[in-house]
């Protein structure tokens, strides 16, 4: 089971690599709005050392992690609708690989590109913006994949919901706004009406992005146990309704 | 006797309103070749896909190698080869990474060497080429392949080989009975006659999702179109003569024949008409044009 997964995801992980524009768009893009941003504040026009980090209405560290996870949501609800509507999931159901294997290779595929997109940016903030980045690397690093494993698992609600590709493209683009208008990336949550609050509290990257502002402040792992719990309750949830609901084909 | 290797009973399977599949029975036998044919929108890939478990069937009994294709689809799963209608794979898959991928699934004492098959299939020189830049042809033969790999006990064929030119067509038939040679039993669909006709040991014709006949393709045209014909060309004095004489049975050519002799006639050209599986579904399942 452990092989055919490892083997799924090699073979998945070639083939979206072997398409320019979708590496480009989820690695690079990213980073280089992230470095763009970076200079752009260094060299602030009107002179000295421009806008210090801390001042900034956002934290650009977690901004530009939180889309390179919406990235690969978004990309992963449009490779299901892809592979339902040509068949190709339909094919390989029919092999005795395990429903877990089949979908479970597109998450291991798409956590091994945000860790890799994140490495990057890691690596150029510290040359560009060193005071953005998190206390520690790789406990930030680890709190983006636990937080893109909870939004990943959202994206198979999706994927189970939409019957076409162009829909999924819609409907993907429109959450992934939705999702960073709410997730606190810009404002608190708190100040919203009560029921957006409680639209953002059942959305995965309210709470991922929680999660990310106090593990790149330095905050213990033992002091964000309700948010990896909720991120934890989602994923579930998510899974479950996508066990149900998910459609081959 | 011979042994089953598929059973089903009273199979029905509706889309909504519509029947698709309604009260079929049928038995594959072990190491024969079966096929399944009839029009456009018969039931037969429905069919086909409720015996694979891919689609639950809504009434009757099915078992494939002794087990329960919705309840043990895993197991079943393991041992059986399919190959779809229009089946697509990843755009961007090499040739040969999707044999790679197919035969570390099954066991490995059973998977056979991709490339011999490839060669087989005249894909050798495709082998690393992606799946997106093959022509129809190419994958179709693809997908054979890789419904073939592990030399499954059953294997299943929708439609093998529409699309396919002649010569693919013909290497695609000499593989089937190499399979069925070491053992494997085929079901296949098709609505091509001719390869019914030359392929298959059995044959069932579904209409409207029935099954209205079953059996050798032989048994079929002696029960249905007993009909036989003899044309041939005499030398006359005003020049050639075409005749024709039909009749039934199994002695109406030797008559024929007989009686040309005693006749003395100059015969230039000769031939029997016998009638194909062709005419046999299309005096069973009608003329018109369906979709």
């Amino acid at each position: 089971m452990l092989k055919g997964l490892f083997k799924l995801s090699w073979i998945e992980m070639k083939i979206f690599v072997r398409e320019p524009m979708g590496v480009i768009g989820s690695l690079l893009l990213p980073v280089l709005l992230f470095v763009f941003v970076g200079r752009a504040l260094r060299f602030s026009p009107r002179g000295g050392a421009g806008i210090p980090v801390s001042r900034l209405p956002f934290n650009i560290a977690i901004l530009t992690a939180l889309l390179i996870s919406l990235g690969a949501v978004q990309s992963l609800v449009g490779i299901m609708a892809i592979y339902r509507e040509g068949g190709i999931l339909k094919r390989l159901r029919a092999t005795p690989l395990s429903p877990v294997t089949i979908l479970g290779s597109h998450v291991m595929v798409k956590l091994g590109f945000t860790l890799v997109a994140l490495v990057l940016m890691i690596l150029a903030g510290r040359r560009v913006l060193p005071d953005a980045m998190p206390a520690s690397g790789v406990s930030f690093v680890a709190a983006v994949l636990l937080g893109t494993t909870s939004i990943l698992s959202f994206g198979f609600v999706m994927a189970s919901l939409v019957r076409s590709a162009r829909f999924a493209q819609v409907l993907g683009a429109t959450l992934t706004y939705v999702m960073l208008a709410l997730s606190g990336v810009f404002f608190p949550v708190d100040r919203l009406p009560r029921w957006l609050q409680f639209v953002a509290n059942s959305l995965p990257t309210t709470h991922a992005v929680t999660l990310m502002r106090a593990i790149w402040a330095g905050e213990p792992w033992m002091t964000q146990l309700a948010t990896v719990g909720a991120l934890a309750v989602i994923f579930a949830a998510c899974i479950g309704f996508s066990a149900r609901w998910f459609r081959w084909e | 006797m011979p042994t089953p290797v598929v059973t089903v009973r009273a199979l029905t399977k509706r889309y909504g309103r519509t029947v698709a599949v309604a009260d079929v029975s049928l038995d594959v036998n072990e190491g024969e070749i079966f096929g399944l044919i009839g029009p456009n929108g018969a039931g037969k890939t429905t069919t086909m896909e409720c015996i694979q478990g891919s689609r639950r069937a809504d009434g009757g009994t099915i078992s494939v190698l002794g087990l329960d294709p919705r309840r043990d689809a895993t197991a079943l799963r393991r041992r059986i080869g399919v190959q779809h209608q229009e089946a697509q794979l990843q755009k961007r898959i090499k040739v040969w990474e999707a044999l790679d991928l197919w035969a570390s699934m099954y066991d490995r004492e059973r998977v056979v060497n991709g490339d011999v098959l490839l060669e087989r299939l005249g894909l050798a020189g495709k082998r690393d080429a992606w799946f997106m830049n093959l022509s129809g042809g190419q994958k179709q033969r693809l997908f054979i392949a890789l419904a073939l790999i592990h030399q499954p006990e059953l294997v299943f064929l929708d439609e093998l080989t529409t699309g396919l030119d002649p010569q693919a067509r013909r290497a695609i038939w000499e593989l089937i009975r190499d399979i069925r040679q070491r053992g494997s039993t085929v079901f296949l669909t098709t609505h091509l006659m001719e390869e019914a006709e030359r392929l298959c040991d059995r044959v069932a014709i579904i209409e409207h999702g029935r099954v209205i006949e079953m059996g050798t393709p032989r048994e079929l045209v002696t029960r249905h179109c007993a009909e036989r014909r003899v044309i041939y060309t005499t030398d006359e004095e005003g020049g050639e003569r075409l005749h024709e004489l039909r009749g039934e049975g199994d002695d109406f050519v030797t008559d024929v024949i007989h009686r040309i002799a005693s006749d003395g006639a100059r015969v230039r050209g000769f031939r029997t008409e016998m009638p194909t599986l062709e005419e046999v579904f299309l005096k069973l399942t009608g003329r018109a044009i369906r979709d």
